[in-house]
C-alpha cells in the first residue's frame, strides 16, 4: 500500500465520522480510599513528606512479604457489584515483572487471568440515548512509587541529571476497571467516553471507596481508540492514550485521536499499535512507547499470597449494604422534584444532581435548590475553576440559606453574602449571618424614616416621580438600600417610597 | 570433663537454668571454639562477638533477677545469612548485598532472640541458597568438619558445619529443595524441614517463595525439636503461614527417645532407594541397616511406590528458577547493596545491568535465565504450568502413601560429602544431590534427616543421613521416629560425631 500525501481530504471531525466508525475502550485506574496500603500497614494519606509512609514491605526490602488488606478486597467487591459484575469465588494475585526504579521489587503485584470481578456493565445516557458499556473486568493491584527526574529538558528519565523516588505512593491499593470495546457510538464516541468516566466517578464516590480526584491522580484514565471505515465490520488497529487527567480531556483525547488516525488512513497509511500521551496544552496525543517493543511481563501467580476466596455470604452482605447508586437516585429525584428530562440532563451535565438531592433532603425546596446549584454556586465554581461539588459548602448549608430566605430573614442579596462568607471562611451559615449582621430590615418606621431622608436628599428625582415618571423611583430605592446596607427588602422599600411621594402605580 | 562447647542444647540450657554455668561462660566458650576452628571450617560469614556477649549477659541478669527462663535461654545459635537480622550484615551469600545492614528482623530472628537464644553470627551459604555444596558462596567455601577437603553440603552448609564442628549447638537453616536435610546428612547432624507454612518466611530472603522453609539444625533430635518449637507458629506477617499452631514436636521427640515404635507403619519409597542406580552403595547399606533398626523398634515396614517422584527434579528446576527470576529482580543497585557503573557515563538500565552482572554469581545467573525463559509468554504453559501439574501429582503420591503408612523413609542424599571443586563444572551432577529431598519440598510436607551410619566408600568414614517424611502438619511423626532411631543407633554405635577425626585435636 502506498502512502499518498497529495490528497487533500476534509479532516474536520464531522467529515471524519461520516467516513469512519470509532471503537473505544477505557481502562480506568482508581486509588482506593483505604486507610492503609494494599499489602502493608503504611498510611495512604496524600501529600506527606517523601518516603515517610514506607516500611520493609512497600520498599520491597529483601525478605519482606505482602499481606492483603481485607478492606481493599471489600472495596473492590463493592465496585464490582455496583458495576453488575460477577464476583470470582476464587482468584489469585499475579506478578507482573518489569524493571523500573519506581517499583521497589521490580515486579508489581497485580491480577492477570483471574480478576476478582468480571463481566459487568454500566449504562450511560448521551443526548437522550442510553449506551451500555460492557465491563470486562475489575482487578486489584498496587500502585508504584513516584519518580521526579531533575535536570534535562523534558522532565523524563532520559537526559535527567538525577532522579528522585518517593515510595509513599508505592503499594497504595489500585483497582483497574477495563471496559469491553464500545461500538456503535458513531460521532458520539468522545461524549460516551466522557459520560462513562463521569458516571463511573459518581458511582465510586457514592460507594465511598475512593475520593476520585482526577487532579490528584486518584482516578486515572487510559483511552483506547480505533477506526474502521463505515461498512467494514473488522476493527482497525488501536492506540492507547495515557495521561488523560480530567473529564474534559477524556472527550478531547478521543476526538483528537479519531482525527489523527483518520488523517493517516485517508492517506493509505497504517495505524501503529502504540501508547500515546495526551497533551493537555495542545489537546493532541503524542507517540510514546511502541507496543512492538513491549515487554513480556512474565506473569505468574504470586506465590507469597494465598488465593482470595470471598465467602458467598460476605458478598451477599456487601451487596445488601450498597448505597443507592447515582442512576437510581436520579430517577428518584426526577419524580420527587418533578423535573423534566431536560432539567435533569442539565443538572447531570453540571454535575450537581447529588448536591441538589441532598439539599432538598436537608429541607430546601426543589426549585430553590436547583436554582442555587445551577446558578450562583455554578458561577462561583466556574470562577474558581472547580466543580460545583468541590466548593467548600455543603448541601446542608445551602439548604439553611434557602430556608432563611423563605422565612424572609434574608434577602437574595444577603443570602449571597452569607454564601460568600461560608465559602471564604468555612464557618456555618448562622455564624456568618450573626457575625456580619446580615438581616432584612423589616421595621417599617425605620424604612419610612430612611425613605423620607432619601426624598429630602434627592428633590429632583422626587419631583420626577411625583410628575408621573414612576420608574425614576429606582434611584431612590437604591439610596435607601445603600443607607440600610442592603438589609432592606427592595420591593417593600419601593412601596414605602411611592406611598410617601403620594404616587400610586 | 566435657567442655562447654560439647554439650547439646538441652543440657546447656539446663546448666544455665540451674546456675551451674552462666550464659556468658557458655557464649565465651563457643566464641573461643569459633576462634580455634573456624579458620579451618569457615562456617561463619560474620561473628557478632559483642552482640552475643550482650545477649548472654541479659539472660544472666534475668536469671539473677529471678525471671523464668525459656527452654533454650542462653544457648548459642548460628544463623544462616539468608535470614534478615536488624543491625547485623545480611548478604545471603552474595556480593550484591555486601555491606547491607537490614533495618528490621525476620520473624525467625525475632523469635530466636525473644527466647533468650544467643545469636553468635551469620553462617555461610550458597549464594541466595542456590546450591548443594556451599561452594556457590560469593565469599568462600565452607569445609566439612569430617574431612576439610570436602563440602559440607548446601545450601545451609555453614549452619550445618558450625553445629558439626561444635561451634554452636544449634543453627537455623533454610530448605528449598533439600538445603537443610542434605547438609545435615553429610555433616552427621540432625536437620528438619518443617511443613511449608509452619515457620514464617517473613524476613527470609526469598529464593523460591512456594518452597522456602526455615528449620532447625542440632546435634540431637531433641535439640532440633526444641528449636523448632521456638521458631514455628502462625505469623500475621506471612500470609502463607499456617494459621493454626503445629503439633508438639518436643513431646514427640521425648516420646520417640523411649525407643518404642510399635504400631508405627514405615513406608520405604521404592523410587528413592536406588533401584535405577545412581546411589552410592555405602549410602544404600547404611539406609538398609537403618530400616532394619526401625523394624527392630517395632515399626511395621512396607514398601511404597510413588511413581511421580521421578519427575520431581525436572519440576523443581523449573519452579524454583522461575520464582527466583522474579524474587531476585529487586537486586538492581538502585536502593541498597552493590551498585556498579554509577559514574555518570552509564544510563540507569546500564547501571542495573552492570550491577547484576558483577553482583550475581554463575549459578544464580543460570537460574535467573532458566526461570526467565520458563515464564516467557508462549513457554509458560509448557514449563512453569506443566511443572505445577507435576507438583500436584507428587502431592497426590504422598497423600496416597500416607493412607497406608505413617511415615516414609529414604536416604537423605544418594551421596556422602564430595570433594570441594569436584562437581562445580557439572550442574547436573550437583542437582542430583537433592534427588531424595525434592519430593517433600514440592509437596510442602515435613521431613527430617537423622544420622544413620558412616560410609568409607569414597575414602574416610563419612556420615550418611536417613530421611523421615510425614504428612503436612504432622512434623511430630518425623521427630518421634527420628528420636527413636537416634536412641537405638547411639546405643549400638555411640554418638556419631565422636568419630570426627580431623577436628579431634581441638575437640
Ligand atoms: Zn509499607
Amino acid at each position: 500500500m502506498t502512502v499518498r500525501d497529495d490528497v487533500q481530504l476534509d479532516l474536520s471531525y464531522d467529515s471524519v465520522v461520516r467516513r469512519f466508525a470509532p471503537v473505544i475502550g477505557l481502562e480506568t485506574h482508581v486509588e482506593l480510599g483505604t486507610v492503609s496500603k494494599m499489602f502493608c500497614g503504611c498510611s495512604t494519606e496524600f501529600g506527606a513528606e517523601p518516603n515517610t509512609h514506607t516500611c520493609p514491605v512497600c520498599l520491597g526490602l529483601p525478605g519482606a512479604l505482602p499481606v492483603v488488606n481485607a478492606k481493599a478486597i471489600e472495596y473492590t467487591i463493592r465496585i464490582g457489584l455496583a458495576l453488575n459484575c460477577s464476583i470470582a469465588e476464587w482468584c489469585r494475585f499475579a506478578r507482573k515483572n518489569y524493571f523500573y526504579p519506581d517499583m521497589p521489587k521490580n515486579f508489581q503485584i497485580s491480577q492477570y487471568d483471574e480478576p476478582l470481578c468480571v463481566d459487568g456493565h454500566l449504562d450511560v445516557v448521551v443526548e437522550g440515548q442510553t449506551y451500555r458499556v460492557g465491563i470486562e473486568r475489575v482487578h486489584m493491584e498496587e500502585d508504584t512509587g513516584k519518580n521526579t527526574h531533575v535536570g534535562g529538558a523534558t522532565g523524563r528519565i532520559h537526559g535527567a541529571e538525577y532522579s528522585l523516588v518517593d515510595f509513599n505512593r508505592a503499594g497504595i491499593p489500585l483497582i483497574e476497571i477495563v471496559t469491553k470495546p464500545v461500538e456503535g457510538t458513531g460521532p458520539l464516541a468522545p461524549e460516551v467516553a466522557k459520560a462513562y468516566v463521569t458516571e463511573l466517578r459518581d458511582i465510586l464516590r457514592s460507594l465511598g471507596v475512593s475520593d476520585v480526584k482526577m487532579e490528584q491522580g486518584s482516578l486515572r484514565c487510559d483511552v483506547n481508540t480505533s477506526l474502521s471505515p463505515i461498512g467494514v465490520s473488522e476493527w482497525g488497529t488501536r492506540t492507547e492514550t495515557k495521561n488523560v487527567n480530567s473529564l474534559r480531556s477524556v472527550e478531547r483525547a478521543v476526538r483528537s485521536e479519531i482525527i489523527r488516525q483518520a488523517a493517516i488512513l485517508d492517506r493509505g497509511g497504517k495505524i501503529k499499535q502504540e501508547t500515546r500521551h495526551f497533551q493537555e496544552t495542545t489537546g493532541e496525543t503524542r507517540s510514546g512507547r511502541s507496543k512492538e517493543e513491549a515487554t513480556d511481563y512474565r506473569y505468574f501467580p504470586e506465590p507469597d499470597l494465598v488465593p482470595v476466596a470471598p465467602a458467598r455470604d460476605w458478598v451477599a452482605e456487601i451487596r445488601a449494604s450498597l448505597p443507592e447508586l447515582p442512576a437510581a437516585r436520579r430517577t428518584r429525584l426526577k419524580s420527587e422534584l418533578g423535573l423534566s428530562t431536560e432539567d435533569l440532563q442539565q443538572m447531570v451535565n453540571a454535575g450537581v444532581v447529588e448536591a441538589v438531592g441532598e439539599t432538598v433532603q436537608a429541607g430546601a425546596s426543589a426549585t430553590e435548590a436547583r436554582n442555587w446549584w445551577m446558578g450562583y454556586l455554578a458561577e462561583q465554581a466556574n470562577s474558581r475553576e472547580v466543580e460545583p461539588t468541590s466548593l467548600p459548602i455543603t448541601p446542608a448549608q445551602v439548604a439553611r440559606v434557602i430556608l432563611l430566605v423563605a422565612d424572609g430573614k434574608l434577602s437574595t442579596a444577603l443570602a449571597r453574602q452569607a454564601v460568600d462568607g461560608v465559602l471564604q471562611t468555612g464557618k456555618d451559615v448562622d455564624a456568618i449571618v450573626a457575625e456580619r449582621g446580615l438581616a432584612v430590615v423589616s421595621d417599617t418606621s425605620e424604612l419610612t424614616r430612611a425613605a423620607d431622608e432619601a426624598i429630602a436628599a434627592n428633590p429632583d428625582v422626587a419631583d420626577k416621580v411625583r410628575g408621573g415618571k414612576v420608574a425614576a423611583v429606582g434611584a431612590l430605592v437604591g439610596a435607601v438600600m445603600k443607607a440600610t446596607r442592603g438589609q432592606a427588602d427592595a420591593p417593600a422599600v419601593r412601596q414605602i417610597l411611592l406611598q410617601q411621594l403620594g404616587v400610586s402605580e | 570433663m566435657t567442655q562447654l562447647h560439647e554439650l547439646d542444647a538441652a543440657s546447656t540450657a539446663a546448666a544455665i537454668a540451674s546456675g551451674e554455668v552462666s550464659a556468658i561462660e557458655v557464649t565465651q566458650a563457643h566464641l573461643d571454639r569459633i576462634t580455634a576452628v573456624d579458620g579451618d571450617v569457615r562456617a561463619f560469614l560474620h561473628v557478632d562477638t559483642e552482640g552475643a556477649l550482650a545477649a548472654a549477659n541479659a539472660v544472666d541478669e534475668q536469671r539473677s533477677a529471678g525471671a523464668a527462663l525459656g527452654p533454650l535461654a542462653g544457648v548459642p545459635l548460628a544463623m544462616k545469612d539468608v535470614v534478615v537480622t536488624k543491625g547485623l550484615p545480611t548478604t545471603s551469600g552474595s556480593k550484591i548485598l555486601e555491606g547491607w545492614v537490614p533495618p528490621y528482623d525476620a520473624t525467625v530472628t525475632r523469635r530466636v532472640l525473644d527466647a533468650g537464644i544467643v545469636m553468635l553470627g551469620k553462617t555461610n551459604m550458597d549464594e541466595f541458597a542456590m546450591g548443594s555444596s556451599t561452594e556457590n558462596s560469593a565469599y568462600h567455601p565452607t569445609h566439612n568438619p569430617w574431612d576439610l577437603s570436602r563440602v559440607p553440603g548446601g545450601s545451609s552448609g555453614g549452619s550445618a558445619a558450625a553445629v558439626a564442628a561444635f561451634e554452636a549447638p544449634l543453627s537455623i537453616g533454610t530448605d528449598t529443595g533439600g538445603s537443610i536435610r542434605q547438609p545435615a546428612a553429610v555433616t552427621g547432624i540432625v536437620g528438619h524441614k518443617p511443613t511449608y507454612g509452619a515457620v514464617s518466611r517473613y524476613g527470609l530472603i526469598a529464593f523460591s517463595s512456594s518452597l522456602d522453609q526455615a528449620g532447625p539444625f542440632g546435634r540431637t533430635v531433641l535439640d532440633a525439636a526444641l528449636l523448632h518449637e521456638v521458631i514455628a507458629g502462625p505469623d500475621p506477617l506471612d500470609s502463607t503461614s499456617i494459621p493454626q499452631p503445629g503439633p508438639d514436636v518436643v513431646a514427640a521427640a521425648r516420646q520417640g527417645a523411649r525407643g518404642d515404635l510399635a504400631g508405627v507403619r514405615v513406608g520405604v519409597v521404592r523410587e528413592l532407594t536406588g533401584a535405577g542406580g545412581g546411589y552410592q552403595q555405602g549410602v544404600l547399606d547404611c539406609f538398609r541397616a537403618a530400616v532394619d533398626t526401625l523394624a527392630g523398634l517395632g515399626a511395621e515396614i512396607v514398601e511404597v511406590s510413588c511413581p511421580n517422584f521421578d519427575y520431581a527434579l525436572a519440576a523443581y528446576y523449573l519452579i524454583a528458577p522461575s520464582e527466583c527470576s522474579s524474587n531476585l529482580a529487586r537486586f538492581d543497585g538502585v536502593r541498597y547493596g552493590l551498585r556498579v557503573g554509577d559514574d555518570g557515563s552509564h544510563s540507569l538500565e546500564e547501571v542495573m545491568s552492570l550491577t547484576r552482572e558483577q553482583g550475581f554469581g554463575a549459578e544464580v545467573k543460570r537460574r535467573i535465565m532458566i526461570g526467565t525463559y520458563a515464564l516467557s509468554s508462549g513457554y509458560y504453559d509448557a514449563y512453569y504450568g506443566q511443572a505445577q501439574k507435576v507438583r500436584t501429582l507428587i502431592a497426590r503420591d504422598f497423600a496416597a502413601a500416607f493412607t497406608a503408612v505413617d511415615v516414609l523413609v529414604s536416604p537423605t542424599s544418594p551421596f556422602v560429602a564430595f570433594g570441594i571443586g569436584e562437581r562445580v563444572a557439572d550442574p547436573m551432577a550437583m542437582y542430583v544431590n537433592d534427588l531424595c529431598t525434592l519430593p517433600a519440598s514440592l509437596a510442602g510436607t515435613p521431613a527430617i534427616s537423622v544420622p544413620c551410619g558412616l560410609s568409607d566408600e569414597t575414602g574416610p568414614a563419612l556420615p550418611v543421613g536417613l530421611q523421615i517424611m510425614a504428612p503436612a502438619m504432622a512434623d511430630d511423626r518425623c521427630y518421634r521416629v527420628g528420636a527413636a532411631f537416634e536412641a537405638a543407633y547411639t546405643a549400638a554405635n555411640g554418638f556419631i560425631l565422636k568419630q570426627i577425626s580431623q577436628l579431634g585435636a581441638v575437640r
